[in-house]
């Protein structure tokens, strides 16, 4: 190329705009990010920008827990089909191989003007950006008589870990021919079919240790999703066992009496001798404290995941309104991988790419017997959206239902393996 | 010949391939201003029912004429029959030249000619079926369109920094250390293969649902940027 006037021009503006566009470079200290929970989103966000910035982005999460359980294959567990310690996932990778700081405790304040987060130690950490991924709490008195004491009795199990435990020794220890109980939950509510397998998990393990035991869904939704391939596989699988009310039968009008055992349905009272309350749901506690909330959910960009209310706080995974994405772990990750492109494109001037959003949602209904959905999903102005999506189908072939459960094994691997290094 | 078969492959497919672009994304809350237009004759939401036209509820992914109990023009009947359903793209037809689509309807609506009006009011309508955040199978929610090129698909060269961040999708089921669990390895396979078999999914010539849906919503660049990643990668 000939050296010429406009040439080294062009060369010294381009010097200049790359300068520019990462102002931490020269003589500061890193820029900071603080990633609040250490789950399937916050994880994986934390990773991407710690990874991906080559050291350039100084990156603490804070976690209460020590060891990460994940909620997805958590049902298989509870099938027999898992170990309990096969769900669980160290953040050793992730703070000795990525220099991740990792604060061991929770956040309790966050101030958005002054760009800090208070832990539950009372130490204050400062950010340039902040990513809230807390997951769910569930909201009070969405079941009458249930509240978050009262999980000690009637499990939610809805968050991995001991609940999960808790729930898979009750069913265990059901008399002859007793009744499993769930109280399901309204719309939105983290992974849409999980309820579903793990009734399909449940009837498979009374099936083997209590064949005469019924089980029993109160449903305030009409319709929920691989519905048709669900009551498929029940009807050919555990023929008999499985009933579930819906709205139209009083499904929606539901309360619980924890210390007599007994569910309210719709003025009929049953006793029964495991309950599984999922309720309602909303955004994790810290995201609602910090302010970024409307109603019960993050409003974000479809773009970008930052929320509406601050450009410089992000939320992620099933704490978002996410538009037509489901609440799920490979969601929260998808969406976390467009945040830290976005969050290190602002703090090091690195590329940012259009964002791209997909999910997948495996479900087992029996062994070797796997069914799938998925949607890949576009930004938008209004929201993220659906562009075209998959379904396993009613009447498939034990083939095709076996390699699509040993599809969803390779799945698990790949996401844990991609969320803690 | 490997190398001749090969060339014709990519020879049919290239003719083919396009970007997928999202657009029309529509403003329900402008939609509903456009539904005063129907609701002469068509009900949505609580209470719907059947009238002169059939209630609306639910019909994103509804094969058409299938409301029980409501009177179709034989047409309609027919178009359901040989599988028309109502999707973002059929609606839009339809509302654009209900005739054009379904010959002898009875739906007497002269159409909706703006293209962002159609997909406002669209985007209304879809707000009364089963939303896909709810239940993921539920029918997309927005357009995409796919325009033809004359590229000669090969010939691009992929930028393996993009490929990067386009890897993160993959890398939740496609371990990028290569292991082979349930879910086929794709790393350092030749750039041509690795092209050759995503254009073969984009073109929905090979099955696989989660792959046709992945491969189809990548353009040309970006199933070439991957192919220049992947390549990089040593299997472990």
């Amino acid at each position: 190329m000939a050296h010429n006037r406009r040439t080294f021009l062009g060369g010294a503006a381009a010097f200049t705009a790359a300068t520019l566009a990462a102002p931490a470079v020269i003589g500061q200290a890193k820029p900071r990010v603080v990633v609040i929970g250490g789950g399937t989103g916050g994880a994986t966000c934390a990773r991407y920008i710690a990874k991906d910035s080559d050291g350039a982005i100084d990156v603490t999460l804070v976690e209460p827990n020590a060891t990460y359980y994940t909620c997805y294959f958590s049902n298989l567990y509870i099938g027999g089909f898992r170990t309990f310690e096969s769900l669980a996932h160290s953040y050793d990778k992730l703070t000795g191989e990525y220099g991740i700081t990792l604060a061991q405790t929770t956040a309790e304040g966050v101030d958005r003007d002054a760009k800090t987060v208070t832990l539950a130690s009372g130490e204050v950490l400062s950010y340039d950006r902040l990513v809230i991924a807390p997951g769910i709490d569930f909201r009070d008195g969405a079941v009458p008589g249930w509240d978050l004491a009262a999980a000690e009795i009637m499990p939610h199990a809805y968050k991995a870990g001991p609940q999960t435990q808790l729930l898979k020794a009750q069913i265990e220890a059901m008399p002859e021919g007793g009744l499993y109980c769930m109280v399901a939950p309204p719309n939105p509510y983290r992974c849409p079919p999980g309820p579903y397998e793990r009734i399909s998990m449940v009837a498979h393990v009374l099936r083997e240790r209590n064949p005469t035991a019924k089980i029993l869904i109160v449903d305030p939704k009409e319709k929920f999703s691989k519905q048709a391939l669900f009551e498929e596989g029940w009807q050919k699988h555990y023929s008999g066992m499985i009933e579930r009310i819906g709205p139209d039968f009083g499904g929606q009008n539901v309360s619980v009496r924890p210390d007599t055992m007994e569910v309210d349905i719709d003025g009929t009272v049953e006793k029964v001798d495991v309950c599984n309350v999922i309720p309602g749901q909303q955004a994790g506690r810290i995201a609602h404290v910090a302010g970024v909330t409307d109603g019960d959910w993050a409003p974000v960009d479809p773009f970008s995941m930052a929320t509406k209310a601050d450009e410089n706080v992000y939320v992620l995974g099933d704490a978002s309104a996410q538009g037509g994405m489901p609440k799920s772990g490979f969601s929260a990750n998808s969406q976390a991988k467009v945040a830290a492109m976005h969050i290190r494109g602002a703090l090091t001037g690195s590329r940012v790419f259009p964002a791209k959003y997909s999910n997948t949602c495996w479900s087992l209904i029996d062994t070797e017997d796997g069914i799938k959905v998925g949607a890949s999903y576009e930004p938008t102005e209004e929201k993220i959206a659906s562009v075209s999506s998959f379904i396993s189908q009613t009447g498939e072939d034990a083939a095709l239902r076996k390699v699509t459960y040993e599809e969803s094994l390779g799945w698990y691997a790949g996401i844990t393996a991609d969320v803690f290094g | 010949m490997r190398h001749a078969g090969f060339t014709v492959t990519i020879a049919l497919l290239a003719g083919l391939a396009g970007p997928a672009m999202a657009q029309l994304a529509g403003d329900a809350d402008r939609g509903e201003g456009f539904w005063n237009q129907c609701k002469g004759c068509h009900m949505i939401g609580p209470e719907a029912r059947n009238r002169i036209g059939p209630p609306l509820n639910g019909i994103f992914g509804r094969r058409a004429g299938a409301v029980e109990g409501f009177k179709y023009s034989k047409s309609m009947e027919r178009m359901g029959a040989d599988g028309l359903t109502w999707t973002f793209e059929t609606l839009d037809a339809y509302i654009d030249n209900p005739k054009a689509l379904v010959s002898g309807t009875r739906m007497a609506y002269r159409g909706l000619k703006d293209p962002q009006d159609r997909a406002d009011l669209i985007a209304f309508m879809r707000e009364f079926s089963d939303k896909p955040r709810d239940i993921p199978e539920a029918e997309p929610s927005i357009i995409t369109t796919q325009p033809q090129l004359a590229d000669e698909v090969l010939a691009l060269q992929g930028d393996p920094d993009f490929g990067e961040y386009l890897a993160s999708e993959c890398g939740t089921c496609h371990q990028g250390d290569g292991s082979d669990q349930g879910i086929p390895s794709i790393v350092a396979w030749p750039e041509e293969d690795f092209v050759v078999a995503m254009h073969a999914y984009k073109q929905k010539l090979r099955p696989h649902p989660v792959m046709q849906m992945m491969a189809g919503r990548l353009t040309d660049e970006e199933i070439a940027a991957l192919a220049a990643y992947y390549a990089t990668l040593e299997p472990q």
